[in-house]
C-alpha cells in the first residue's frame, strides 16, 4: 500500500540475566501504518513495554537483533546521536506514570520547551514560549500561561499526563508510542485522556502504538490489535475481528477473564506467566497453560498463520481450543 | 517559602536559648566559680563571701543566668581563670583562625567530592567507580587524628613542604602579601588533611544520589525527548542530585567543629579547637563554657542554613 | 439492627499551616457517611482517588481515628473505647491493595499467615502449622510452600497469601481495599473467583472498595458511589447500573470503556452527552463547595444525593 510508517522485522530484544541473554521480545515482525492506532495487548512480562523501549532505543545494556525501519532508516543500526535527532521529533512516547515522568525540579513550561529547543534550534525563546502555551492549550490545560511556571507537584495526575502528552506531540511526531497512558489514572480522567489522544490523532496524523493491558481501552481506541504473550505476537487482527472472532487460546482466555454482562464465573488462566528466565523457548509457549488441549494440537515450531486477510494467529492449537466448563484452576496452581 | 523560613527561624530561637540554659547549668555544676583562682588563698572565707555577694555569685541561678546572657549579648564572656584575661579577647584571634581553616576545608571538601562523586555515580560499577569507592571506604575507616599525624610527619617533617605549627610565620606585618601567603601555607596542610577524610561521606552521598536519579522515570522522559547523554546528565541528573548535597552543606559545619578540635591540636594551629582541648585540660571553665556555647550555636545555625538552602532550591518546599 | 451499621461517619484530618503550624482547617475525608451491610453480602464502595472510600474502610477496622459517628458491628459500637474490641478485631479483617508491599519480605509464609493466629489463639507449633497448611490449601496454594518467602510467589499468589492471612481467624467481615487493582487481568479473575468461593464457604461479608466499576458490578450486591467524602448515590447493582440518577454516577458509568469495538462511536457520543449534562447541570447536583447534597430515597433500595426537597 505504501502506507507503512514503521516496519519491524524479526526483532529480538534480549536482556542480560546473570551469564546469559534472555529474549524479552522474540522475533517480532510488525508494521504500523500512517494514521493508524495499533493496540498491543498483553500482561506484565509479555514483552510489550520492552518492544516500545526497543523502538525508542531507550534500553541500555541489551542486545537487539532485527530491523526497525522508520522511513527507510534502520533504528537498530543507528548511532545514538542520530537517534537523538529522531527521538522527541519523529518518534515520541507517552509514559505510564505521570507522577514520576516529569522532572520535579523543572518548570512545566521548560520541560516542554526542552523538546523544542533540542529539535528546532532556530526558534527564538519567545517563539518557543508561544508554542509551549499553544501546546498546553491543545492538551486542554486551563490557564496555560500560569501553568507554564508551575512545578509538577502542583498539578494533579491527570494534568501531569496532559503535560507528558504535550511533550510528546510538541514536534508533531510521525509515530507516537503510548505505554499504558491511562493505567495510573482514575476512570473519568482516563476517559478524558483517551478522548484527547483521539482528537490529537486527527490533528497530528501520527501512527500510534497504544500499549495496554486493558481490553476495554483497546476496543475503544485501536484500529488493529496485536496480542503478545511471552515475547511473541500470538495474534494480530483488525479490532473487529479480534473482538468478534478471537482465535488464539490466549486471546480467548483473556477476553473471558474480564467481567462481562451475565457472566457468573470468570475464566481463570491456569498457571502463571513464566518469568523471562523460564520462558519456554520451543514449541507453543502457551501450551503449559492449557494442559487440557492435546499435545498433538500444537505445532512443533509455531508460526503466524494468516487465517483471513490481515488476521494472523500463531500455532494450530486454536483449532482445537475450548474453554472448559468448570475451571479446575485450584489444584494445579501450586507453586512449582 | 517565606513562611517556611520565618517558621524555621522561630524554632531556632528557642533552640539557642535552651542551649544557653544547658550550657549555663553545666558550668554551674562545675567545681569552683569565677572567684576560684582570682583571690589570694590566704583571704579569709568571710571576705571571700563578701566578694561573692558583691559579684552576685550568691544570687539565685536565673538571676545569674540573665546577668550572664546580658554579658554575652554585649560580647562579654567573663574572665578566663587561667589566662587572666577576658575570654572575648582570648577568643578573638582564634575565632578568625578557625574560621579560615574551616572555610578552606569546606572548599577542599567540595572540590574533591563533586568530581569524584559525579564520576563514581555516572560510571557506577566500573573500575574507576570501584577505585573511588575504595578510597571512600578507606576514608571511613581511617581515624582523622591518625591520618593527620601521618600527614604532619610526611609533609611537615620528612619533606618539609609545610610548617608544622602556628598559624603564621612570626615577624611579618599583618596585611602584607607575605603575611597572607604565610597564613595560607599554615592552614593548607591541616585543611587538606581534614578535607580528605571529611569528603568521603559527601562523595558517597553524591554517588548514591546520582545512581538513584539515573534510574528515575523522568530521565527516560528526557532521553525520549532526544536529549544527548551529556545534556541528560547536566540538565537532569546533576541538578537533581546536587540538591540534597546543597542541603547537606549546613550539616557539614557541625562535622567540621569536631574535626577542628583534633586537627588544630595535631598541627599546633592556634584555633578554637585547640583552645578547647587546652582549656579543658586546664579546667578553665569560663572559656570552655564560651566555646561550647559557640560550637553549639554554630551547629544550630548550620542546621538552619541547611533548611534554608533546601527551601530555596527545592520548588516542592519553596512553593508552600 | 444490621450486621454492620455505619452511622453518620465523619473523618476529618487537620490541615496545618501558617507560621506557627496551627490547624487552619480540616480535610473532610469522610463527611457524614451512613450505610448498613447485611451478612453474607458484598457491599461495594466506589469512588475515584480522594473520594474517601479507603479511609472509610480503614476506619471500620480501626486504622483511622474517626471524628464523629458510630460504627456498629453486630450491634456493638466498635468505635467506643470502652467496649471490648479484641473479639471484634478478630471478626473483621482486611485485604490490602498491593500484594507486593503488604507482605513482610523477611517473613516466611508460615509466619505471615500465623501472625493473626498468634495474636488471638494459643496454638502449639504443630497445630499452628496444620492450620496454616489448611489455609494455604483453601486458597489454592500448595501446603509445602509454608517455608517460602513472599518474593518466591507471583502477584496473584501473594494476594492469596494475603487472603489466607485475612481468613485465618475465620472472620465474619472482610474489608477488601482494591484487592485486584495491582494484578494482571488473568490473575484478577483468579483472585475474584476465589473470593466468591470462600464467601459462600465461610458465609463471609465483604466490604469491597474499588475504583473499577466493571469489577464492582461483577462482585457486589449493593453499591455506593462516593465523591469528595460524601455519598452520591447508593442502591442495588441494578439501581446503580440501570437507573443511575446522579450525574456523577452517570459520568463514572459512561467512562467505563466498552469492550465491543462496534459500540465505539455510540460510546463517544454518549460520553460527550453525559459530559455536557455534567457541565450544564453541575449546580443542580452539587452545593456551593462542590460537595454532594444529602441522600434522598427514590425507591426502597435506591438513595440519591439531591438538593433538599420542598
Amino acid at each position: 500500500m505504501g502506507n507503512e510508517l514503521l516496519e519491524i522485522k524479526n526483532l529480538t530484544t534480549s536482556f542480560r540475566i546473570g551469564d546469559g541473554y534472555y529474549a524479552a521480545v522474540d522475533d517480532v515482525t510488525l508494521t504500523i501504518n500512517k494514521n493508524e492506532v495499533l493496540g498491543i495487548v498483553g500482561e506484565s512480562g509479555s514483552g510489550k513495554s520492552a518492544l516500545a523501549f526497543s523502538i525508542m532505543g531507550l534500553h541500555n545494556r541489551v542486545k537487539i537483533e532485527g530491523n526497525i525501519m522508520l522511513n527507510g532508516q534502520d533504528l537498530v543500526k543507528m548511532s545514538n546521536s542520530k537517534l537523538n535527532k529522531l527521538r522527541g521529533d519523529d518518534l515520541a512516547m507517552i509514559f505510564q506514570d505521570p507522577l514520576t515522568a516529569l522532572n520535579p525540579l523543572m518548570e512545566i513550561g521548560d520541560q516542554i520547551a526542552e523538546t523544542l529547543l533540542l529539535h528546532k534550534p532556530d526558534m527564538s525563546q519567545k517563539q518557543r514560549r508561544t508554542r509551549v502555551i499553544e501546546l498546553l492549550n491543545m492538551v486542554g490545560i486551563p490557564k496555560p500561561e500560569y501553568v507554564y511556571g508551575q512545578f509538577p507537584h502542583e498539578l494533579s495526575g491527570g494534568m501531569r499526563q496532559r503535560v507528558v502528552i504535550a511533550i510528546a506531540i510538541a514536534n508533531k511526531p510521525e509515530l507516537l508510542i503510548a505505554d499504558e497512558p491511562t493505567t495510573a489514572l482514575d476512570v473519568t480522567i482516563q476517559a478524558q485522556i483517551l478522548d484527547l489522544i483521539r482528537e490529537l490523532k486527527e490533528d497530528i496524523h501520527a501512527g500510534i502504538i497504544l500499549i495496554t493491558h486493558d481490553l476495554g481501552v483497546v476496543a475503544e481506541m485501536a484500529d488493529r490489535v496485536a496480542v503478545m504473550y511471552a515475547g511473541q505476537i500470538v495474534e494480530i487482527a483488525d479490532v473487529y475481528s479480534l473482538f468478534e472472532n478471537p482465535l488464539h487460546p490466549y486471546t480467548k482466555s483473556l477476553l473471558n477473564s474480564v467481567p462481562a454482562e451475565g457472566q457468573d464465573k470468570l475464566h481463570v488462566i491456569q498457571g502463571i506467566v513464566p518469568s523471562l528466565k523460564n520462558l519456554p523457548r520451543t514449541g507453543c509457549r502457551f501450551a503449559a497453560r492449557i494442559p487440557w488441549i492435546n499435545e498433538s494440537a500444537h505445532e512443533e515450531n509455531p508460526v503466524l498463520h494468516e487465517v483471513s486477510p490481515g488476521h494472523f494467529v500463531r500455532c494450530t492449537c486454536h483449532e482445537h481450543f475450548y474453554i472448559p466448563e468448570e475451571s479446575k484452576e485450584e489444584q494445579s496452581d501450586g507453586v512449582s | 517559602m517565606w513562611k517556611f523560613i520565618v517558621r524555621r527561624l522561630l524554632i531556632t530561637l528557642p533552640q539557642i536559648v535552651l542551649l544557653s540554659v544547658l550550657v549555663f547549668l553545666m558550668a554551674q555544676m562545675m567545681p569552683g566559680d569565677a572567684l576560684t583562682g582570682q583571690v589570694d588563698p590566704n583571704v579569709s572565707p568571710e571576705i571571700k563571701e563578701q566578694i561573692r555577694e558583691r559579684l552576685g555569685l550568691n544570687n539565685p541561678w536565673y538571676v545569674q543566668y540573665s546577668d550572664w546572657v546580658t554579658g554575652i549579648a554585649q560580647g562579654d564572656f567573663g574572665q578566663s581563670f587561667r589566662f587572666k584575661m577576658p575570654v572575648t579577647e582570648l577568643l578573638g584571634q582564634r575565632l578568625a583562625n578557625t574560621f579560615w581553616l574551616s572555610l578552606v576545608t569546606l572548599i577542599f571538601t567540595y572540590i574533591i567530592a563533586i568530581p569524584l562523586g559525579i564520576t563514581s555515580g555516572r560510571y557506577n560499577d566500573t573500575l574507576l567507580d570501584q577505585a573511588i569507592t575504595g578510597y571512600t571506604y578507606l576514608g571511613f575507616a581511617t581515624p582523622l587524628f591518625i591520618f593527620a599525624l601521618v600527614m604532619v610527619w610526611v609533609f611537615g617533617y620528612q619533606l618539609g613542604w609545610f610548617p608544622t605549627s602556628g598559624s603564621v610565620q612570626p615577624g611579618l606585618t599583618p596585611g602584607s602579601m607575605d603575611y597572607v601567603i604565610s597564613k595560607f601555607k599554615h592552614l593548607l596542610l591541616p585543611a587538606l588533611s581534614m578535607a580528605l577524610i571529611a569528603t568521603v561521606s559527601t562523595v558517597q552521598y553524591l554517588r548514591s544520589e546520582i545512581v538513584d536519579t539515573k534510574q528515575k522515570d523522568f530521565i527516560i522522559t528526557a532521553r525520549a525527548k532526544g536529549a544527548s547523554e551529556s545534556r541528560v546528565y547536566n540538565r537532569h541528573i546533576l541538578r537533581n542530585s546536587l540538591l540534597p548535597i546543597a542541603a547537606f552543606f549546613g550539616w557539614e559545619i557541625t562535622s567540621l567543629i569536631s574535626g577542628t578540635i583534633f586537627i588544630e591540636q595535631i598541627f599546633g594551629y592556634p584555633g578554637m579547637g585547640a583552645l578547647f582541648l587546652e582549656t579543658i585540660l586546664l579546667r578553665d571553665y569560663s572559656v570552655v563554657t564560651a566555646l561550647v556555647l559557640l560550637f553549639g550555636t554554630a551547629s544550630i545555625l548550620g542546621a538552619l542554613l541547611s533548611d534554608i538552602i533546601l527551601s530555596l532550591v527545592d520548588p516542592r518546599i519553596r512553593i508552600k | 439492627m444490621g450486621f454492620l451499621d455505619v452511622e453518620d461517619l465523619k473523618i476529618h484530618f487537620p490541615i496545618k499551616g501558617g507560621i506557627l503550624n496551627r490547624t487552619v482547617g480540616h480535610i473532610k475525608a469522610v463527611d457524614g457517611v451512613s450505610f448498613s451491610v447485611e451478612q453474607g453480602k458484598t457491599y461495594g464502595l466506589v469512588g475515584e482517588s480522594g473520594s474517601g472510600k479507603t479511609t472509610t474502610g480503614r476506619a471500620i477496622i480501626g486504622l483511622n481515628d474517626i471524628t464523629s459517628g458510630r460504627i456498629l458491628f453486630e450491634g456493638t459500637d466498635i468505635t467506643s473505647k470502652k467496649s471490648k474490641t479484641k473479639d471484634v478485631k478478630k471478626d473483621i479483617q482486611m485485604i490490602f491493595q498491593d500484594p507486593y508491599s503488604s507482605l513482610n519480605p523477611r517473613k516466611r509464609v508460615l509466619d505471615v499467615i500465623a501472625e493473626p493466629l498468634r495474636n488471638f489463639e494459643k496454638l502449639s507449633k504443630q497445630e499452628e502449622k496444620k492450620r496454616v497448611q489448611e489455609l494455604l490449601e483453601l486458597v489454592g496454594l500448595s501446603p509445602e510452600s509454608i517455608l517460602k518467602y513472599p518474593h518466591e510467589f507471583s502477584g496473584g499468589q501473594r494476594q492469596r497469601i494475603g487472603v489466607a492471612r485475612a481468613i485465618a481467624l475465620k472472620p465474619k467481615l472482610i474489608i477488601a481495599d482494591e484487592p485486584v487493582s495491582a494484578l494482571d487481568v488473568s490473575v484478577q479473575a483468579q483472585v475474584l473467583n476465589f473470593m466468591q468461593d470462600i464467601q459462600k464457604e465461610l458465609n463471609l461479608t465483604y466490604l469491597f472498595i474499588s475504583h473499577d466499576l466493571g469489577i464492582v458490578k461483577h462482585m457486589c450486591d449493593e453499591i455506593a458511589i462516593m465523591y469528595k467524602g460524601r455519598y452520591v448515590e447508593q442502591g442495588t447493582k441494578e439501581d446503580i447500573f440501570n437507573r443511575p440518577q446522579h450525574i456523577y454516577t452517570k459520568r463514572l458509568i459512561a467512562a467505563i470503556p466498552d469492550i465491543n469495538p462496534r459500540n465505539r462511536a455510540e460510546q463517544f457520543k454518549f460520553r460527550k452527552e453525559v459530559q455536557r449534562e455534567y457541565e450544564h447541570s453541575y449546580d443542580d447536583y452539587f452545593d456551593k463547595e462542590g460537595l454532594a447534597y444529602g441522600l434522598h430515597p427514590v425507591s426502597e433500595t435506591h438513595l440519591v444525593a439531591l438538593p433538599g426537597k420542598g
